[in-house]
C-alpha cells in the first residue's frame, strides 16, 4: 500500500518494481496546512500551495481553496484525487439543492453533504476537509470534517499535516471578535509557521475572505511570508 | 393524454370529495400557526379524540386535512418521509415551502395517469422555525400549493374564508388566535344538517417552542367557551335589535350582548 503522508515509507531505495521509480508509486497527496476562521460577517480561509508525490513536489502553486457555491468554499487536505472527487460531487448536489429550494444554500447543508460522503466511504477515502462560508441565516460559519467523517462547527479550525505545528499558535493567538483584517493576518502568520516546519507544506499562502458581498482572494508569495526566526 | 377533460374531471370530482368533508382551517399569525378542524361525530360510540384530522409531519410541521381520510393519511406518510429524508441528507429542518412543493408534486403525479386516481383530499401544512418564522401552505387534489396567511378547506370553506378575512392575523399572537379559530369553526358549523361535532385544535409557534402539538386541554376549553358565547350572541342578535333597560328610573339603551348569560 503506497504511503500517503511521506512518513513510514519502506526503507529500500530499490524496490522489486524497478520499472517505475518509487516516487511515482506514491499517492499524490495534499500534505498540507489548511485553516478557516469565523468573524462577524463572514469567514477567512487559508491554505498552503504544495502538492506532493512522495518527496517530489508535483505542484508548487496548488489552489486548495475550492469553491462549492457562490459563498461556500472548502479547504482540501489528504489525497488530492479523493478530495477533488468529493468536492465535485458535493458541488453538484448543492447546486441542484439550491435550485430546488430557490435560495442560496446553507453552509450547514454543504458541510453535511461532505460529511455524509466522507463517512459513508470512510474506508476508501483519505480526505480531511474544512467547509467554510457565509449564508444569510447564520452568517459566517466554519465546519470541520476530518478523516473518518465527523462534523463539528468551530469558530477556528486547522487541518492537514502542517496543522500539528500550529495548534499552540492558534490556541494562544485566536481571539473571538476579530475583524476581517485581523483574521487575515492571523491566518497568514499561522500558515507561515506551519509551512516553515512541515515538509509537506510550502509554496505560497493562499487566503480568501468570504462575506455577503462576495469573495476576496489574496496570495502571499514565499518571500513576503512573515519570518519568525533569523535562522 | 387529455381526452377532452376526462382526467381533469377526475380532479374536479376529487375536489368535490373534499367539499363534502367537514371544515378545516389554518391561520398564520405573528408568532405561529393555528389549525382548527370541525370533526363531525358520526356515532355516539366513537372514543373522544379518535379519528384525528391533524397530523404531525415533523417536529415543527403540522398538517390538517379534509376529504377522503384514507388518502389524507397516506399523504401524511409521504410528507413525513420527505421531511425525514431532507433532514437526513441536508442536516436541518425542511423549509415548509419546499415540503409543500414536494408533496404537491407527488399529488400531481397521480393526476397524470389513468391507471391511478387522484388523491381525494386537500390539506393545510403549517410550521414554525427560528429562521423562516410561521409558514402556512395549502395543497389541493390538482397538485398545486400556495402560501397563505389564512385558508379553509371543506364544506364551509367560503363562510370560513369570510370570517378569516375579518381578522387582523398579522398582529395577533397564537393565544389570541386560538380563540378566534375556535369561534370560526363554531360559526361555520351547521347545527341543522350536522349534529354533534368535536373541535380539534392544534398549534405551532413561539408559544410551543417550535413544536407542533394539540392545544392543551385548558386552553381549548377556554377557547370553546369563548366560541360558544360569540355564536350564541350572534344567534340572539338575529332576534333582538335594541333592549330597553330600566336603571334608576332612567331608560338606557344597551347592546344585546350584555344580556347574554351562558
Amino acid at each position: 500500500m503506497a504511503a500517503y503522508m511521506s512518513a513510514g515509507r519502506s526503507a529500500n531505495a530499490f524496490s522489486t518494481h524497478d520499472f517505475v521509480p518509487e516516487w511515482a508509486q506514491e499517492e499524490v497527496s495534499t500534505g498540507t496546512t489548511i485553516m478557516a476562521v469565523e468573524f462577524d460577517g463572514g469567514v477567512v480561509i487559508g491554505a498552503d500551495s504544495r502538492t506532493t508525490t512522495g518527496a517530489y513536489i508535483a505542484n508548487r502553486v496548488t489552489d486548495k481553496l475550492t469553491p462549492i457555491h457562490d459563498h461556500i468554499f472548502c479547504c482540501r487536505s489528504g489525497s488530492a484525487a479523493d478530495t477533488q472527487a468529493v468536492a465535485d460531487a458535493v458541488t453538484y448536489q448543492l447546486g441542484f439543492h439550491s435550485i430546488e429550494l430557490d435560495e442560496p444554500p446553507l453552509v450547514q447543508t454543504a458541510a453535511n453533504l461532505f460529511q455524509q460522503m466522507c463517512y459513508r466511504y470512510r474506508e476508501e477515502l483519505m480526505a480531511g476537509i474544512i467547509v467554510a462560508g457565509w449564508d444569510k441565516r447564520r452568517g459566517g460559519q466554519v465546519y470541520t470534517v476530518p478523516m473518518g467523517g465527523m462534523i463539528v462547527r468551530q469558530p477556528v479550525s486547522v487541518g492537514g499535516s502542517g496543522s500539528s505545528y500550529i495548534y499552540g499558535f492558534m490556541d494562544s493567538n485566536y481571539k473571538p471578535g476579530m475583524t476581517k483584517e485581523e483574521c487575515l493576518h492571523f491566518c497568514t502568520q499561522a500558515l507561515a509557521l506551519a509551512m516553515e516546519r512541515d515538509g509537506s507544506s510550502g509554496g505560497v499562502a493562499r487566503l480568501a475572505a468570504i462575506t455577503e458581498e462576495g469573495l476576496e482572494r489574496r496570495v502571499v508569495l514565499g518571500h513576503q511570508l512573515p519570518k519568525f526566526s533569523n535562522t | 393524454m387529455i381526452s377532452l377533460g376526462q382526467l381533469v374531471f377526475q380532479v374536479e370530482y376529487a375536489m368535490k370529495a373534499v367539499e363534502n368533508s367537514s371544515t378545516a382551517i389554518g391561520i398564520r399569525c405573528k408568532d405561529g400557526v393555528v389549525f382548527g378542524v370541525e370533526k363531525l361525530i358520526l356515532s355516539k360510540l366513537y372514543e373522544q379524540g379518535s379519528n384525528k384530522r391533524i397530523f404531525n409531519v415533523d417536529r415543527h410541521v403540522g398538517m390538517a386535512v379534509a376529504g377522503l381520510l384514507a388518502d389524507a393519511r397516506s399523504l401524511s406518510e409521504v410528507a413525513r418521509e420527505e421531511a425525514s429524508n431532507f433532514r437526513s441528507n441536508y442536516g436541518h429542518n425542511i423549509p415548509l415551502k419546499y415540503l409543500s412543493e414536494r408533496v404537491a408534486m407527488y399529488v400531481h403525479a397521480y393526476t397524470l395517469y389513468s391507471a391511478v386516481r387522484p388523491f381525494g383530499c386537500s390539506f393545510i401544512l403549517g410550521s414554525y422555525d427560528q429562521d423562516d418564522g410561521p409558514q402556512l401552505y395549502m395543497v389541493d387534489p390538482s397538485g398545486i400549493s400556495f402560501g397563505y396567511w389564512g385558508c379553509a378547506i371543506g364544506k364551509a370553506k367560503q363562510a370560513a374564508k369570510t370570517e378569516i378575512e375579518k381578522l387582523q392575523m398579522k398582529d395577533m399572537t397564537c393565544r389570541e388566535l386560538v380563540k378566534e379559530v375556535a369561534k370560526i369553526i363554531y360559526i361555520v358549523h351547521d347545527e341543522v344538517k350536522d349534529k354533534a361535532f368535536e373541535l380539534e385544535l392544534s398549534w405551532v409557534g413561539e408559544v410551543t417552542n417550535g413544536k407542533h402539538e394539540l392545544v392543551p386541554k385548558d386552553i381549548r376549553v377556554e377557547a370553546e367557551k369563548y366560541a360558544k358565547v360569540c355564536t350564541t350572541t350572534t344567534s340572539l342578535l338575529h332576534g333582538i335589535s335594541v333592549t330597553w333597560v330600566q336603571n334608576n328610573s332612567t331608560f338606557k339603551v344597551f347592546f344585546p350582548h350584555f344580556m347574554v348569560t351562558n
